[in-house]
């Protein structure tokens, strides 16, 4: 019994744990889709975090500052838009130049307004997310089998879990089943198609990034009003990156990323709890090392030991009309 | 009747210093199929990509049905009728027949009745012209000539009823050609209005009533195609006297320098493109490989000069075994036995653009004497070199500092030429050596390449440009399908007979 | 969208190389400015402050000159790999890897004369730091996993392996914190303090030591590698034209490697001073953002030694002067000087063709108009 609430409760964190890869990779396929490679997910998150963090504390609502944050994050995506999109500049030192401009001004922002080092301060019970306890949850708990799934693993969540995995089918229609995911998808593999189809590229990538913001803003909100109740200092800890690497993995799919975003945060589950286990034969693992596991299968996922991804093909390249 | 469903007054357009339009006036009558005919770099495809929006004319006005139109973008030319087929698809290769042609005009935000009425209407499209086209296939699986006849579907869709059509037949078969021939002249019976590109005055001459003419950004002359004849629109095109073949002397054919045997190569997604081909070249011969575009030239050259992997058979030059499956010789080894190479694709291939005109021209060469010792460059002697071989060889501007993009396709051809032409190869293998470079330049480089012959060089020589393959060879064999269909001596062949191997058909 | 077209054979070198930087620097500078009056602080008594702090005294000049040198080695780093057309965000992780080449090299190794020492941690930092750039270069090379997120993986990860060492296998067992033993002293590399007795100078500390020179000395390394030998000229082709490379013999395979390594190597200098000049122990977290800076200081410096000596002071001088600023004004953190990093790359990078075009114009129109005249 004892077990099956072990692998309940793992599951659950997994799902918990994942949420933030799960909007972040949905982002990164609009961008990329589009033909806009996104390594600033990382900044774009740790934006979001912040914003949502220091408007909730001061408007005390946190809808409000998630609907900041998403405005932020949009604002961010228009800045890569405006360097890559057009004026063709490079798209990864584009992200490089986000990422790095955001790690800083968002702690040096929290400093000097709030004078703690870089944290945000604490938001109360009533100003964050709390977990929602699904109807029905208390009393279907003894139901065999039923019980540890629906009241176990199901229910106690942030409203951004239950979120997260409802964008998927969303973000999967989108892309395949309407007018303007066939639109997305043919500007990354080939922008002339699109222009000479009387669609405007630029407007078509603009578009793309936009959603991008949105989805990416809900991933730092997650992180800073929901599992936490404050910012801190590079709080995003590279999950833009474990999501792109996710993303990837899944070859610019919405199904096939999640999986590769469930099995990082499954891993990251697992090595919380691992941490100070002896393990039979090897004996206590140093918890930095354990701690260092996602990074090290990032790496492993990336360097594609299921079958070599294929990007859509024009990405990273800006469009040139006229030659 | 005739009237006008197209007229273009005093149109312009400039790229940065270079004037591709001047003045231009065109009138093309509702019905009729009209050719525009001019070399390469003409201006042709730039005026029919302003006419389709696709760029925007510095000065001048468009008309349709004798109304002022403004095009700002595709989008404005597809709603007053006009419709496209570029010489590169715009098709995107993952995507079906049906979304390529959707595109743009799906009708509806989320799929459903529109995307069955679309498929509906398409299949009744497909039916009327004979296209044969299955509306699931993804284009990536389709020839050539299909990816073709789904851009015509696309205009028709889309309601075209003038279709441009920018050099359509470079990359078919002569039969394909034939087929694409007979889906316009049964559009024109439709009353659709055809504009034909090309560069190919016979073309011009089968399939057109009127004819354009434009020479370096100017519109030469109209005249109807019954009124006129090949040597006059070619005398117009050039502007002076056509010089149909060149100058050359008869061959003196030595000994057997290069020779493959059985060479079987696969392209990057392991589809097998060289089968089993056989040839041998003379020293001081020119053998000439016509064939249409993919029919396995890229991958032999590619394969004889290193880049490629060799996947059966064997290469022998001066009867030392150079390459085969096991082991072969990189492109730098093989410059050192004395071959060279004039890659097909010199923007990707032969040139690093952003390097100044100075490193390309020893790219390849880089690690010789007299250019580095123990590795290290001499910048003095490459600034001296290259200034001599750029004055020997007319590259403009004469500065070898400049980047090498910065300098016209003509003469970055030029600036690979003399690379590869300096150091005397033994032989010489050449890609499509006056693609997209202009008249003077063509000559200057058939010239080289004669020159080269006469020194005592093998050259092998592909080109889809069968004039110049027939101008310049000794002797040819036609690639299709990846084998070697047919060998001619240059002298006692027809381009019937070459036409017809080209396209598969053997056993004449 | 307005296109400004410049005939790029007219433009003089000085107005794309550095007229151009300079008004990008600028824009950055005027943006930082703006955000450390959103911080609540005077942007222009900031400014004072950084003049101050890294000019006003000898100390703190030596301070910037101290910063300088790591600049130029991330900044080195940074640039080698880009010359290839990859981006090493990783020079983080290499210093920080090449900190322990340092250390086990002179930790083990003190027997032997000292100059030999120093030549071997040099070596020891160089190879350390080449061999954590190895990996991502062999995965880019042959699966093509993305360079930026394998090197920022193995930042992570990097980090992740150094507090393990640090805490359960070469720390000081005698202090808490983690970090190790302090090196013999006759091993630490001369400090300008030792220098300014000669020169007629009083200061009491300086961490500006020998290792400056051997910045100095990279500079010379780089550009010549990358402007005067066959392998820069190979690295380069591979970098803008792959397919050409190959043609022309020239393997991407081994370049892609060997630029990595050498950037890796590069980044891994950055210990020498930090642990053989400065701290002579392997702090955890030494490298302290140098790396990443570097990325800025080669973009700011257009990947070329003589740009990037500039753009290192010009970090050097925002570093300490920046040290001040956070000592005088409470309102301001060394964040803010991240963020202004993350500006100057955002400008010199992303958007460095965002007035270009105009620029150039503006002079190839002025000056042939002088010609005419």
């Amino acid at each position: 019994m004892e077990f099956l609430s072990d692998i309940a409760s793992l599951i659950n964190s997994t799902l918990r744990i994942s949420t933030p890869l799960v909007f972040a990779a949905m982002a990164g396929i609009f961008a990329e889709r589009s033909g806009v490679i996104d390594f600033s997910l990382e900044g774009k998150m740790l934006m979001a975090a912040f914003v949502a963090a220091v408007g909730t504390y001061y408007l005390g609502n946190p809808w409000i500052g998630l609907l900041l944050a998403i405005l932020a994050c949009v604002s961010l995506s228009m800045l890569h838009g405006f360097a890559s999109v057009t004026h063709k500049g490079d798209q990864v030192v584009s992200c490089v130049a986000i990422n790095i401009l955001i790690i800083g001004l968002t702690t040096a922002l929290a400093a000097a307004w709030f004078g703690q080092g870089g944290l945000t301060p604490t938001l109360t019970e009533e100003q964050r997310f709390l977990e929602i306890t699904l109807p029905f949850a208390d009393s279907l708990r003894d139901v065999p089998v039923i019980g540890i799934i629906y009241s176990d693993i199901l229910s106690g969540h942030f409203v951004f879990v239950y979120l997260a995995y409802i964008s998927v089918p969303i973000v999967f229609w989108i892309v395949f089943k309407t007018s303007f995911g066939l639109r997305l998808r043919a500007v990354g593999e080939n922008p002339s198609a699109v222009d000479t189809a009387g669609i405007n590229v630029f407007a078509m990538r603009y578009k793309a990034l936009a959603i991008n913001g949105v989805l990416i803003a809900f991933a730092g909100a997650h992180l800073s009003t929901a599992m936490n109740a404050n910012f801190f200092r590079e709080m995003s800890a590279g999950r833009g990156y474990l999501a792109l690497a996710a993303m990837i993995f899944g070859k610019w799919h919405p199904k096939t990323a999640l999986i590769a975003c469930l099995l990082f945060g499954f891993t990251d589950a697992l090595q919380i709890r691992l941490q100070g286990v002896e393990l039979p034969a090897i004996g206590e693992i140093p918890v930095q090392l354990i701690q260092a596991i996602p990074y090290v299968l990032t790496v492993i996922l990336l360097a594609g030991f299921v079958g070599k991804a294929i990007a859509p093909n024009a990405i990273g390249q800006p469009y040139i009309k006229e030659r | 009747m005739v009237s006008p469903i197209l007229e273009l007054i005093n149109i312009n357009k400039s790229f940065g210093h270079v004037q591709a339009n001047k003045n231009i006036n065109l009138t093309i009558n509702k019905g009729t199929i009209h050719g525009i005919i001019g070399e390469n770099g003409a201006g042709k495809s730039t005026l029919m990509s302003i006419v389709f929006g696709l760029y925007q004319a510095n000065s001048g006005t468009i008309k349709v049905n004798g109304n002022e139109i403004n095009l700002k973008s595709p989008k404005d030319s597809i709603i007053n009728g006009i419709g496209m087929v570029h010489q590169h698809f715009m098709l995107v290769e993952n995507f079906t027949v049906l979304e390529n042609v959707i595109l743009g005009f799906e009708g509806e935000t989320v799929f459903g009745e529109k995307l069955k009425k679309a498929k509906q209407d398409l299949q009744k499209l497909c039916e009327i012209y004979n296209f044969n086209i299955d509306l699931d296939a993804t284009i990536s699986d389709l020839s050539v000539g299909f990816r073709q006849r789904v851009e015509i579907l696309k205009s028709l869709y889309r309601g075209a009823e003038i279709l441009i059509l920018d050099e359509p037949t470079g990359v078919l078969t002569p039969q394909e050609v034939d087929e694409l021939f007979t889906i316009l002249r049964s559009l024109r019976e439709e009353g659709k209005t055809i504009v034909l590109i090309t560069h190919k005055l016979i073309e011009i001459m089968d399939l057109t009533s009127e004819v354009s003419v434009m020479r370096q950004g100017e519109m030469v002359g109209h005249t109807k195609t019954q009124d006129t004849d090949k040597e006059k629109l070619a005398e117009m095109m050039v502007g002076r006297n056509v010089l149909l073949r060149v100058d050359k002397s008869e061959s003196k054919k030595g000994e057997i320098v290069f020779k493959v045997s059985n060479l079987t190569v696969k392209d990057d997604l392991d589809v097998m493109r060289v089968k089993n081909v056989n040839l041998e070249i003379h020293s001081g011969e020119i053998l000439g490989i016509a064939g249409v575009t993919g029919n396995g030239q890229t991958e032999l050259l590619e394969a004889l000069s290193g880049i490629r992997n060799v996947e059966g058979g064997s290469v022998e030059l001066f009867g030392e075994k150079i390459s085969d499956k096991d082991n072969f010789l990189n492109p730098r080894m093989l410059k050192e036995k004395g071959l060279a190479h004039v890659p097909e694709d010199r923007q990707r291939m032969g040139l690093v653009t952003d390097f100044k005109a100075s490193e390309n021209l020893i790219f390849g060469y880089h690690d010789q004497e007299p250019f580095s010792k123990s590795s290290i460059l001499n910048h003095k002697k490459i600034s001296e070199y290259s200034n001599k071989i750029m004055k020997e060889y007319d590259v403009r501007p004469n500065s070898p500092d400049l980047v090498t993009s910065n300098f016209s396709g003509g003469n970055q051809q030029k600036i690979i030429l003399s690379r590869e032409l300096n150091e005397n190869p033994k032989v010489l293998l050449v890609g499509q050596p006056t693609r997209g470079v202009d008249i003077g330049a063509i000559e200057f480089i058939h010239q080289r390449l004669i020159h080269m012959r006469d020194r005592g060089a093998a050259i092998l020589l592909a080109s889809v440009e069968l004039d110049e393959v027939l101008s310049l060879s000794d002797r040819i064999i036609v690639m299709f399908d990846g084998k070697i269909v047919g060998e001619k001596n240059n002298k006692n062949i027809t381009d019937r007979e070459l036409g017809l191997l080209m396209a598969g058909v053997t056993g004449e | 969208m307005s296109s400004v077209v410049v005939d790029k054979a007219k433009v003089p070198w000085w107005v794309s190389n550095v007229i151009v930087p300079l008004v990008n620097l600028t824009l950055a500078l005027i943006v930082s400015g703006l955000f450390v009056f959103i911080a609540g602080e005077n942007p222009i008594e900031a400014v004072k402050l950084i003049l101050y702090g890294s000019f006003g005294y000898i100390q703190g000049f030596a301070y910037t000159l101290y910063y300088t040198t790591n600049f130029i080695f991330t900044g080195l780093a940074f640039a080698v790999a880009f010359h290839c057309r990859l981006f090493n965000i990783g020079g983080e992780g290499q210093a920080y890897i090449g900190g322990l080449g340092v250390f086990l090299v002179a930790a083990n190794l003190s027997f032997l004369p000292v100059p030999i020492v120093w030549l071997l941690a040099i070596f020891g930092a160089f190879l350390f730091g080449a061999a954590w750039a190895f990996i991502p270069a062999y995965l880019q090379a042959t699966r093509g996993s993305h360079v930026v997120i394998t090197t920022i993986m193995f930042n992570f990860i990097a980090s992740s392996l150094m507090i393990f060492l640090l805490v359960d296998v070469i720390r000081d067992t005698n202090q808490m914190a983690p970090h190790t033993i302090k090196l013999p002293k006759e091993l630490w590399l001369p400090s300008f303090e030792s220098f300014s007795g000669i020169l007629g100078l009083k200061i009491r500390y300086s961490p500006l030591n020998l290792t400056f020179l051997l910045a100095i000395a990279s500079l010379f390394f780089v550009w010549f590698l990358v402007w005067k030998t066959r392998w820069g000229y190979e690295m380069r082709a591979v970098g803008h034209n792959a397919q050409a490379a190959i043609y022309a013999g020239i393997s991407p395979y081994k370049n892609i490697i060997i630029a990595m390594c050498i950037s890796g190597g590069l980044a891994g200098l950055l210990s020498i001073n930090e642990i053989l000049g400065v701290s002579h122990k392997i702090q955890a977290g030494f490298p302290a953002g140098y790396g990443f800076t570097g990325i800025a200081v080669a973009l700011m410096g257009r990947n070329h030694p003589v740009g990037i000596l500039p753009a290192a002071f010009l970090f050097g001088i925002l570093y300490q002067g920046g040290s001040e600023v956070t000592f005088e004004m409470p309102n301001i953190t060394r964040y803010m000087f991240v963020a202004v990093q993350g500006l100057i790359i955002l400008f010199s990078g992303a958007l460095e063709n965002l007035f270009r075009p105009q620029i150039e114009s503006f002079f190839v129109t002025r000056l042939n108009k002088d010609v005419k005249i």
